[in-house]
């Protein structure tokens, strides 16, 4: 027997009940995600990308299928695994340190001990001497940063990123890829990671879903065949180039119809 | 239409628009500050010196209006041997109280309705329908039921208190970030925990909003209270005063008055300011 799979999906769709009738925003998926693992979730607005995340983190039930994490049921649970939103969602009136151990706090860590956990990790990212700020005095990317650091030091293994970068600029964007990369392999988590950006999931993940939409779905996952750890250059290598073609053919709506229209 | 298009060309001309003349943008010289002050200070003086000439010539009734020497010889009398600081040390702690405890039981209650939408539906019309309610007509009912006393002062000044804080703290709840509360939940937070390390403290800036128009109406409740039955308080005084034709000692009172309310909301302004400081950033 080998080891459960860290996450997996079975069956798992989402249909709500509209005015016009049934709306089927998830069509059944089964996912399968070995633990250490990044995987990407990629496809245009309206592909249940969200919606999987929600049934993950436990926000939405789902209206058919199970959510296991290390072969256990955990449909419907909240903090089983870390979900960081397209907003940072940092606290205000709390300092950065603060917000940074607000999922500790949660799950039942004393303040003090979550911060001195804490500390070494800000002063280790790029947050050092930020501490005793308030999230007002960060720039974007700090603040980003900040949102990440929060959803890691959790003690779950499993973590679902909503287009954390979707709100930077290029140049912070591609520092804070590689800062990802460096914190996971430190970290050693299991990384869901939703974007718009293709170049941004082939650089980071191990694997790619493309996801379709009406009804939202996988159509395909594809295997990142790039060694770590990937130089900035290699955006421009061929197995780079051919494979964002490639997905790009697929998330091409043109393409789609064509492949409908050869089905039927 | 020919006409009209050649008319609207000739607007465009050159020549059309420098005999319009264009206009230069607005600006006001602002005079320094000590000039300001001695012309608030002169109109002030104006005032007081019109009144006093007026009274003594018998353009102005001083039997109905007083006047300024009468007023000062009052007022002397009013700190030296009369029941001043026992009067302002009475509406003084009324307000305190009404203001304290109707800022903390309305917030309270516009916080608890977080807690079930469906609570918060039930109980929001009686909520509007006491809002709509002129609370002040409720004081001679207040007065028979809490007595002659403090009790009495503070009911009112919280009934008048009470409702704005709901409201506002309920609007609070309203504005609440839906995203930041999916965030608590998503790591795993109670519902007790979301409330208070989350709704509070979001909600807190909202209360503290309200603070200066608290202290406002909380003083007003004090004085209705005071004026329907009291034994002291400066409501009590101007009452008292106005009854027995003491305009002067009318007069006098209600200078205290106002400056026991600058004060306090000269202190609450500090309050908010500090509390601000600890809590928005």
């Amino acid at each position: 027997m080998h080891p459960p799979s860290k996450l997996s999906l079975e069956n798992v769709s989402m249909t709500f009940q509209t005015k016009a009738g049934p709306f089927e925003a998830l069509a059944p998926v089964d996912l399968v995600v070995e633990a250490g693992r990044f995987i990407s979730l990629i496809g245009p607005s309206g592909c249940g990308k969200s919606t999987i995340f929600n049934i993950v983190a436990g926000l939405q039930p789902p209206t058919t299928g199970r959510v296991l994490i290390d072969g256990e049921d955990a449909t419907g649970q909240i903090g089983r695994v870390g979900y960081m939103l397209q907003k940072d969602l940092l606290l205000p009136w709390r300092t950065v340190l603060d917000n940074v151990i607000l999922g500790m706090e949660i799950q039942g860590m004393p303040a003090g001990q979550a911060r001195d956990r804490a500390r070494p990790y800000l002063a280790r990212y790029g947050l050092g001497g930020f501490e005793n700020q308030y999230p007002s005095a960060l720039s974007g990317g700090m603040r980003q940063r900040a949102a990440l650091l929060r959803t890691l030091l959790l003690k779950n293994d499993v973590v679902l990123l909503d287009e954390p970068f979707g709100a930077l600029d290029a140049q912070t964007k591609a520092q804070m890829q590689e800062w990802l990369l460096k914190i996971w392999a430190d970290f050693n988590k299991t990384v869901i990671f939703v974007t718009h950006d293709i170049d941004e999931a082939i650089y980071l993940s191990d694997e790619i879903c493309v996801m379709g939409t009406r009804p939202g779905r996988v159509v395909e996952r594809i295997e990142t065949p790039l060694a770590r750890p990937r130089p900035r250059s290699v955006v421009v290598e061929p197995t780079f180039v051919e494979l964002k073609h490639y997905c790009l053919g697929l998330l091409d709506p043109g393409t789609e119809d064509k492949r409908l229209d050869a089905a039927a | 239409m020919i006409h009209a298009i050649s008319q609207s060309i000739a607007r465009f001309q050159p020549g059309a628009a420098s005999r319009r003349g264009y206009r230069k943008l607005p600006s006001t010289p602002v005079w320094p500050a000590p000039v300001i002050l001695s012309i608030q200070i002169g109109i002030l003086v104006c005032i007081v010196a019109f009144w006093e000439i007026g009274a003594r010539l018998g353009v102005i009734d001083a039997f109905f209006w007083s006047q300024p020497s009468a007023i000062w010889a009052t007022a002397k009398i009013f700190f030296t041997t009369g029941s001043a600081f026992t009067d302002i040390a009475f509406t003084f702690r009324s307000t305190l109280l009404g203001f304290f405890f109707g800022t903390l039981i309305g917030s309270a209650l516009g916080l608890s309705f977080w807690w079930s939408k469906n609570y918060a539906a039930v109980v929001q019309p009686f909520i509007i329908c006491f809002e709509s309610l002129p609370k002040l007509a409720l004081a001679p009912l207040v007065v028979l039921v809490f007595g002659m006393g403090l009790s009495s002062k503070v009911a009112i000044a919280i009934a008048l208190t009470v409702v704005v804080s709901t409201l506002t703290a309920y609007a609070g709840v309203k504005a609440l970030d839906r995203d930041s509360e999916r965030l608590f939940y998503s790591l795993g937070a109670s519902r007790w925990q979301v409330f208070t390390k989350f709704v509070v403290p979001a909600c807190l800036p909202w209360i503290i909003s309200v603070l200066r128009i608290n202290i406002g109406l909380a003083l007003t409740g004090s004085i209705v209270g005071e004026f329907i039955s009291s034994q002291y308080g400066l409501g009590r005084t101007i009452l008292y005063a106005g009854q027995t034709y003491e305009i002067a000692l009318v007069w006098v009172a209600v200078a205290v008055l106002s400056a026991l309310s600058i004060a306090m909301y000269v202190a609450v302004s500090w309050l908010e300011t500090w509390l601000r400081k600890g809590v928005v950033h």
